[in-house]
């Protein structure tokens, strides 16, 4: 047997080449914006620092008075999760009720108000788009420099941005379900409540219910991540914890932080199946 | 009429439920002393006025622009080299994951792909700077941690789903394991693989925007400077452009989406 039978040709192996060279040409400027050093991590001083810290994680910090802080910042984070959410849910309401289309008089037929009817809703639309199109971190860090450091950023950034989701995803949720009773209703003379009482809610309201419910549980996690930004709760415990270099206190409130992230998931999954 | 239409059918248990979801939800208010009454005293409203008013005009000076479109750039190398590293490690870790070298191997990278993935990119960011220094080098890496736990996890389940029939024959046609993985099981699942990875990398564009915000480089960076240094228009064009880069990779990943097909989801 000769040596081409025993290892064929890739029939493939000029344009896996090609993709290859595409691929190296491409990434090497991000690698350079990136700035991607790995010799950096070996640096003595970083391996010093690293270290210092990394040493600090045994044994966790267990003192009574440090559990306080971490069991009070637990509450504030949950805290902060449900009035943010729960603002969110005014905020969205209104706007995804604006926007939804099945519930609209004017795109029945034609008659006043339909073009007005439009631009309103795609008014409506954008502003949710915007609401949302900015991370609750941001707001959240300009929030701070209002309020001061604290819960009250915290919140609000949450009512803007998941205001925002929440709003885009009921209005999705109403459209997408049997809309045909609503407009039944509506075509006989309903009021738009009515309809949306009688025609869209009994199918919806269970999608629309779990939806909020697994937001709050994102809101949870959220919640401890504008804490690195000053706005109150278990994440502005780490961020100290992290900048004095108190590896003990890391990794306690790292285990409550991930307990609580478990918890919120059991209990969300149990709300979900019992309202949905 | 015992068809009589209802709007809602309540059971007991579920106004039990609702009835405790409120007082929680008024035990929160209660417990965090927002005072919105306060923040919605006439002073503070002016206040407010005043702050937002202090965000306009933004600042549109060449100069700044060019910072913002690098700062883009810069957002955007993060991201992609972050996914690309994730997507690396991730399969490596998948496949002692996919159960293919024992269950005790299985387990552990199993351990190992959770605890990556439960930490937060921003934690993860946090204890980067502190590994590599301020930069954008810190928060390639960060997003590269918590990816990797994702996707390795993701990857691991589509090896174990992908048929093993095409990989089998090629063993039993005498190739080696490694042969038979790259062209029995491989180019099953790599569409999928990535998928995944492009899912990743849109969400990880809008992460690597913030990151910034503990040193992590990117638009972060130059928004959390800027408004520490009390300068309000230019941290609006820097908040504007994020919004703009939501907006534009939410449209071309809708269409890349479509485009592409139903097999890349």
């Amino acid at each position: 047997m000769n040596k081409a039978a025993t290892h064929p040709r890739d029939p493939d192996a000029r344009r896996r080449a090609t993709a290859l060279v595409v691929a190296i040409i491409v990434l090497w400027p991000l690698l350079v914006v990136a700035q991607f050093n790995p010799a950096v991590l070996f640096d003595a001083k970083n391996l010093s620092t690293m270290g210092t810290f990394l040493r600090g994680f045994v044994p966790p910090e267990m003192s009574a008075e440090f559990l306080g802080y971490v069991a009070r910042a637990t509450l504030e984070t949950l805290a902060i999760a449900t009035t943010g959410i729960t603002l969110a849910f005014f905020v969205a309401v209104p706007l995804a009720l604006a926007v939804t289309r099945s519930l609209s008089v004017s795109r029945i037929g034609p008659g006043p108000g339909y073009w007005r009817g439009t631009v309103l809703r795609a008014a409506v639309r954008s502003l949710l788009t915007i609401l949302r199109g900015v991370p609750e971190l941001v707001w959240a860090l300009v929030f701070v420099r209002v309020f001061g450091l604290g819960p009250a950023a915290a919140v609000l950034a949450l009512a803007i941005t998941y205001g925002g989701m929440l709003g885009k995803v009921y209005a999705e949720i109403l459209e997408s379900t049997d809309t045909l009773p609503a407009r039944a209703l509506l075509e006989s003379g309903s009021r738009q409540g009515v309809a949306l009482l009688y025609g869209l809610l009994p199918n919806a309201a269970p999608e629309i219910v779990s939806y909020t419910v697994y937001r709050w549980e994102c809101a949870i996690r959220a919640s401890v991540m504008m804490g690195f930004v000053g706005a109150g709760g278990l994440g502005q415990l780490m961020d100290q914890a992290m900048k004095l270099l108190r590896g003990g206190e890391v990794v306690t409130i790292l285990v409550v932080f991930l307990l609580l992230v478990q918890l919120a998931d059991a209990i969300s999954a149990r709300l979900r199946k019992q309202l949905a | 009429m015992r068809n009589e239409p209802k709007a809602f059918h309540l059971c007991l248990s579920c106004a039990l439920t609702l009835f405790v979801l409120a007082s929680l939800i008024v035990a929160s208010f209660g417990y965090l002393h927002l005072g919105l009454e306060r923040l919605l005293s006439a002073a503070a409203i002016a206040d407010m006025r005043n702050f937002i008013a202090s965000f306009f005009p933004p600042d549109i000076s060449i100069r700044f622009v060019q910072k913002i479109a690098y700062g883009v750039v810069e957002t955007l190398a993060i991201s992609a080299v972050g996914t690309l590293l994730a997507m690396m490690l991730g399969l490596v870790l998948a496949l002692p994951a996919s159960g293919r070298y024992g269950r005790a191997l299985r387990a552990a990278t199993r351990l190992v792909l959770n605890l990556l993935r439960s930490i937060p990119e921003l934690v993860w960011a946090v204890l980067m700077v502190l590994a590599a220094g301020l930069g954008p080098f810190a928060g390639t890496l960060a997003l590269g941690m918590h990816t990797s736990g994702v996707l390795g996890r993701l990857f691991a389940e589509s090896l174990e789903n992908a048929p093993e029939e095409p990989s089998e024959s090629l063993r039993q046609s005498g190739a080696t394991r490694s042969f038979a993985f790259l062209y029995g099981t491989l180019p099953g699942v790599l569409p999928q693989f990535i998928a995944y990875t492009l899912y990743r990398w849109e969400m990880n564009i809008r992460m690597a925007a913030i990151l910034g915000f503990v040193g992590a480089g990117g638009l972060g960076q130059i928004l959390y400077y800027e408004l520490s240094l009390l300068h309000q228009p230019q941290a609006c064009s820097v908040i504007i452009a994020m919004l703009l880069l939501t907006l534009a990779v939410d449209l071309i990943s809708a269409k890349v989406r479509k485009g592409l097909g139903r097999a890349y989801g």
